[in-house]
């Protein structure tokens, strides 16, 4: 039965003030049960504050086959960095 | 010196938590999936963390170059005071549940009242251990509602460790003349007091998991003056293998 146990995507907030970030992806049978497996599994050397679970099939993700039609026309458009502009010095933290 | 009343009290508490500590240890590589694997596990480090602060302590006031790891892992058979129920196997996966979850609500309510103890020390150790335990009873609780109201198997096999451990549940409330005396003192709790609160939350998340309250008013009890169920034994000697064999040896 456990076999049928859906996937689910852990991201958890190491700090208080900053974002979850992906940590890794488990198995668990309902949301419930996945927040304990995540807090067992990846927070018990006091890595975080904050756990949110997500079953991965709500993820909707990029096709790596589309990656030429997604990704690579971004390649070539240096212009859209801001790297062209004359920053006055008092200007910080660009 | 090892007589003394406190001395053998907080052998109580700290062998509860060794001997489960242990059972759990046993899944380490072996648990239902990966998940649970590591949940055991870690309830088996935070019991056994729990144990060094308590055996420190003992070796502490037995004095004479008494050590944790003398106290933990040297004793006979005899001389270890856990209760009976934690001593049971790890039959399947029910049994390890229902042994945490009739555990876990005694062993809260031991140290919510351990935490106000005229005893420094024995009051930090329980303020400490109280936010593991009560994850440990969260996590127990939470597993026996969904096997008891899962499937027909699961209701079943859920349905057989209760019924299978509920026979060691009433020693946790039977005192020793130790807990009587620390009672007294204002170290312990009264343990007596607690057993129909027990009760009642038992069987309130028993009737909620779908699984039925045994009526059977059979009960074994001597775990905590030495006289231990016959598994015992063999728990020992694989929990006193490295002692015994290296004597002195340390990590």
């Amino acid at each position: 039965m456990e076999k049928n146990w859906p996937l689910w995507e852990v991201f958890v907030r190491s700090k208080n003030g900053l974002e979850h970030r992906h940590f890794g992806s488990l198995h668990a049978a309902d949301a419930e049960m996945a927040l304990e497996n995540a807090r067992d599994v990846y927070t018990r050397r006091n890595e975080g504050v904050s756990i949110w679970v997500v079953e991965s099939s709500n993820i909707t993700a990029s096709n790596p086959e589309h990656n030429g039609e997604m990704f690579e026309p971004a390649q070539d458009k240096v212009y859209r960095h801001p790297t062209f502009y004359n920053l006055p010095d008092e200007v910080k933290h660009m | 010196m090892t007589d003394n009343n406190l001395y053998q009290y907080i052998l109580g508490l700290a062998d509860n938590s060794l001997v489960l500590g242990q059972r759990l240890g046993e899944l380490c590589g072996h648990g239902p999936n990966l998940e649970t694997d590591i949940a055991c596990t870690n309830i088996s480090l935070d019991l056994i963390g729990q144990t060094r602060s308590y055996y420190q302590y003992a070796a502490k006031l037995a004095g004479e170059g008494a050590t944790e790891d003398g106290i933990a892992f040297l004793r006979l058979e005899r001389e270890y005071r856990n209760v009976l129920l934690v001593e049971q196997p790890n039959r399947h996966f029910g049994f390890i549940l229902g042994r945490q979850f009739l555990f876990d609500v005694y062993h809260l309510m031991v140290l919510n009242e351990l935490q106000n103890s005229s005893d420094e020390t024995l009051a930090a150790i329980a303020k400490k251990s109280i936010k593991e335990v009560s994850y440990h009873k969260r996590f127990s609780a939470d597993w026996v509602r969904r096997l008891g109201d899962g499937t027909e198997e699961s209701n079943e096999k859920m349905q057989e460790a209760i019924d299978g451990l509920w026979r060691y549940t009433d020693e946790l409330f039977k005192p020793t003349d130790a807990e009587m005396a620390m009672a007294l003192e204002g170290v312990g709790p009264d343990i007596t007091q607690f057993k129909e609160a027990y009760y009642k939350e038992v069987t309130a998340l028993l009737e909620e998991a779908n699984l039925t309250v045994p009526e059977s008013k059979y009960f074994t009890h001597g775990g905590k003056i030495g006289v231990h169920t016959e598994h015992m034994g063999y728990l020992l000697s694989e929990l006193q293998y490295m002692q015994r064999t290296y004597p002195d040896m340390k990590w």
